[in-house]
């Protein structure tokens, strides 16, 4: 993130010599933010180590301890300190593993549909025409199909879900809000002095497109990313679920949260823990978001 | 009026052929013969199945089909189930009210504890209050529903008793014929005491599942709405003028910050159609987003067509009243641009 933040700067900010500093001093002020960001770095810290902090592995069945309770309850074992699942998996090891699947989920579609969203939100911005009409349509269409919906079809076209499958369903659902606000800030930028100035100096278009008028529409896209990081995980968890995501034993949250209903009533930890990592994991990247929203695009600061 | 009018609808319009379009392609991608999975497994003799390719109209050339398929889509006529024979119109509108239902009774809650609660927060801000209003919105919208559900479901349900698990209605202590499709208000009609309890119980769970979200996002919103609005002149003027603080900020603050607050309500209905399909998931509850993932696993994918061409022209027709009903309250937004 921060990398990106001091390549967005230079353009209109060349005066300002760290703009990373200021972001950092008006980001540390919102102390839920970095509370986020604590959070948030431990889970990224457990998925990139799962292997060597998990107890386990996530996909080991101990046939002598199936269904154990954590710990903490009677019956418990330290060995499983969180318990295990119907088939006697450790219950902490696949939480572990599975923080990766979400990261990764989320990583993924953010990278991908901000790629494609800044070159669809540009051409449109820049063509206009009916190249920027059949784009917005395109959009309009995809908003219009309630996301999960579409998500469940995308799916179904595809057939045979996993994980990959999930990640291009997410990513084209999440796709319109990127490339309407590419294309929104693309349009009031251009109208301005400065890409103006750079016109009549004779700047190339694909030059003016990425270097003059992108930096400057930066700012807003980075806020929109990590706040979509949050609707991707869940909206991916919801396919796991529904058995539409990651296949078993894959131990992706929401696919466990999916398995584990049957044991609502008498083993309820198998449902309830994967479902509080994806509570806590969304809960702290949109406290991060918020914080980045508010440091990044004082304009959008919530009162 | 009625030129802004004319030009949201004229925008409106593409997206409704795009939509035609895009589940007339989509059909054709999914893998699998429509004629295989009508006909099974079992063997099939030539003259059978072309007769079958014909009574589909498939063996005429994509365009017509696509013609065809606008055709009937203006007649009336969205496909067949292939699992069911039913017409699909038939079987959605069936089970649509129940999803209305449901999904009106999670916006009802929604919106009678959001706005409140939210406008409060803002009078009272950075109280405790406050800031136990906005954590909890947090964590709204942070909620996987599915996962929050079954939360629910084990405390109120299997823990406490107090709620049933599955259903709209105990069905073996009350029947009778659907009137008006909202199990609400036909068990009321059906005079059989007890039955309106039974099914506003069967409700509950459901609808405050499905209502968290909005509920966050309203609460949220209305707070810095109405934060915004509170230091405008006019809010300052009525308070100089000695009116009742109650006065002030319902009369002339609140009804002014709703603005913004009811495009955000009317952008819900997307999620609220996805999250229906969780909810209904998670609480067996027979409305057409269960019946979407019915479709699915049964592979009836003329069901599945059908079902997301309506239920998305649904969504497209409300985010056009959100507009204009915007656009009349707020007569910048219908002037400019």
């Amino acid at each position: 993130m921060a990398a990106d933040i001091t390549l967005a700067a230079p353009i209109g900010t060349a005066s300002q010599p760290s703009s990373f500093a200021e972001f950092w001093a008006s980001f540390r002020e919102n102390k839920g933010a970095v509370a986020g960001l604590v959070v948030l770095s431990l889970i990224v810290f457990v998925a990139i180590f799962a292997d060597v902090l998990a107890p386990h592995s996530p996909l080991e069945q101990f046939r002598d301890a199936v269904k154990l309770p954590p710990a903490w309850y009677e019956g418990g074992n330290w060995a499983f300190p969180l318990g295990t699942d119907a088939l006697g998996r450790d219950m902490l090891s696949r939480i572990m593993h599975g923080a990766r699947y979400s990261l990764f989920i989320g990583l993924s579609v953010m990278a991908v549909s901000i790629v494609c969203g800044v070159a669809l939100g540009l051409l449109a911005a820049f063509a206009g025409g009916w190249i920027d009409s059949a784009i917005s349509r395109v959009m309009d269409l995809i908003v219009a199909i309630p996301s999960l919906v579409l998500a469940i079809l995308i799916i179904a076209i595809l057939q045979n879900p996993s994980l990959e499958k999930t990640i291009a369903a997410v990513t084209i659902v999440s796709l319109p809000r990127y490339v309407r606000l590419v294309r929104a800030s693309a349009l009031s930028e251009m109208g301005k002095d400065y890409v103006i100035a750079a016109k009549v100096a004779g700047v190339g278009s694909l030059r003016l497109m990425l270097r003059t008028v992108l930096p400057n529409c930066l700012a807003p896209v980075i806020v929109q990313a990590a706040l979509g990081v949050s609707d991707a995980i869940l909206e991916a968890a919801a396919l796991g679920f529904l058995g539409l995501g990651a296949q078993p034993p894959t131990p992706e949250w929401g696919a466990m949260v999916g398995d584990g209903r049957e044991f609502i009533r008498s083993e309820p930890w198998i449902v309830t823990l994967p479902g509080l990592a994806i509570l806590v994991t969304v809960i702290s990247i949109n406290l991060f978001g918020d914080g980045l929203r508010d440091a990044l695009d004082p304009k959008l600061k919530r009162s | 009026m009625i030129r802004f009018l004319i030009r949201r609808i004229a925008l409106t319009l593409p997206t409704f052929v795009a939509l035609m379009f895009v589940t007339f392609v989509a059909i054709r991608l999914v893998p699998g013969d429509p004629v295989e999975v009508r006909v099974g497994e079992h063997g099939i003799s030539p003259e059978r199945l072309a007769e079958f390719r014909h009574q589909l109209g498939l063996d005429q050339p994509v365009w017509k089909q696509f013609a065809d398929y606008v055709w009937r889509l203006f007649h009336g006529d969205f496909g067949t189930s292939v699992v069911t024979n039913q017409k699909v119109l038939t079987e959605f509108f069936t089970l649509f009210p129940a999803t209305l239902e449901l999904a009106f009774c999670a916006l009802i809650f929604a919106i009678g504890i959001g706005i409140p609660a939210g406008a409060v927060a803002a009078v009272k801000r950075g109280s405790t209050y406050d800031h136990m209003l906005m954590g909890m919105s947090l964590t709204g919208y942070s909620m996987p529903i599915f996962w929050w559900g079954l939360l629910l479901v084990m405390f109120f349900s299997e823990r406490l008793g107090w709620t049933p698990v599955s259903g709209r209605i105990d069905l073996i202590q009350y029947y009778f014929e659907p009137v008006t499709g909202f199990m609400l208000i036909d068990a009321l009609l059906s005079d059989q005491p007890g039955a309106f309890w039974s099914a506003l119980s069967h409700l509950a769970l459901p609808a405050i599942v499905l209502g968290t979200i909005p509920l966050a996002i309203i609460a949220r919103m209305t707070r810095s709405s109405m934060l915004e609005v509170l230091n405008e002149d006019y809010v300052r003027t009525a308070k100089a003028k000695g009116l009742a603080p109650w006065r002030v900020i319902g009369l002339h603050a609140l009804r002014n910050a709703l603005i913004p607050v009811i495009t955000i309500i009317g952008l819900q209905v997307g999620g609220l159609m996805g999250g229906a399909v969780l909810t209904e998931y998670i609480f067996a509850w027979p409305g057409v987003g269960h019946w979407l993932i019915d479709a699915i696993s049964r592979r009836d994918y003329p069901a599945l067509q059908g079902g997301i061409m309506l239920i998305s022209s649904i969504v497209i027709i409300v985010n056009l009243f959100v507009d204009v009903l915007y656009g009349t309250v707020n007569p910048r937004i219908r002037h400019g641009r």
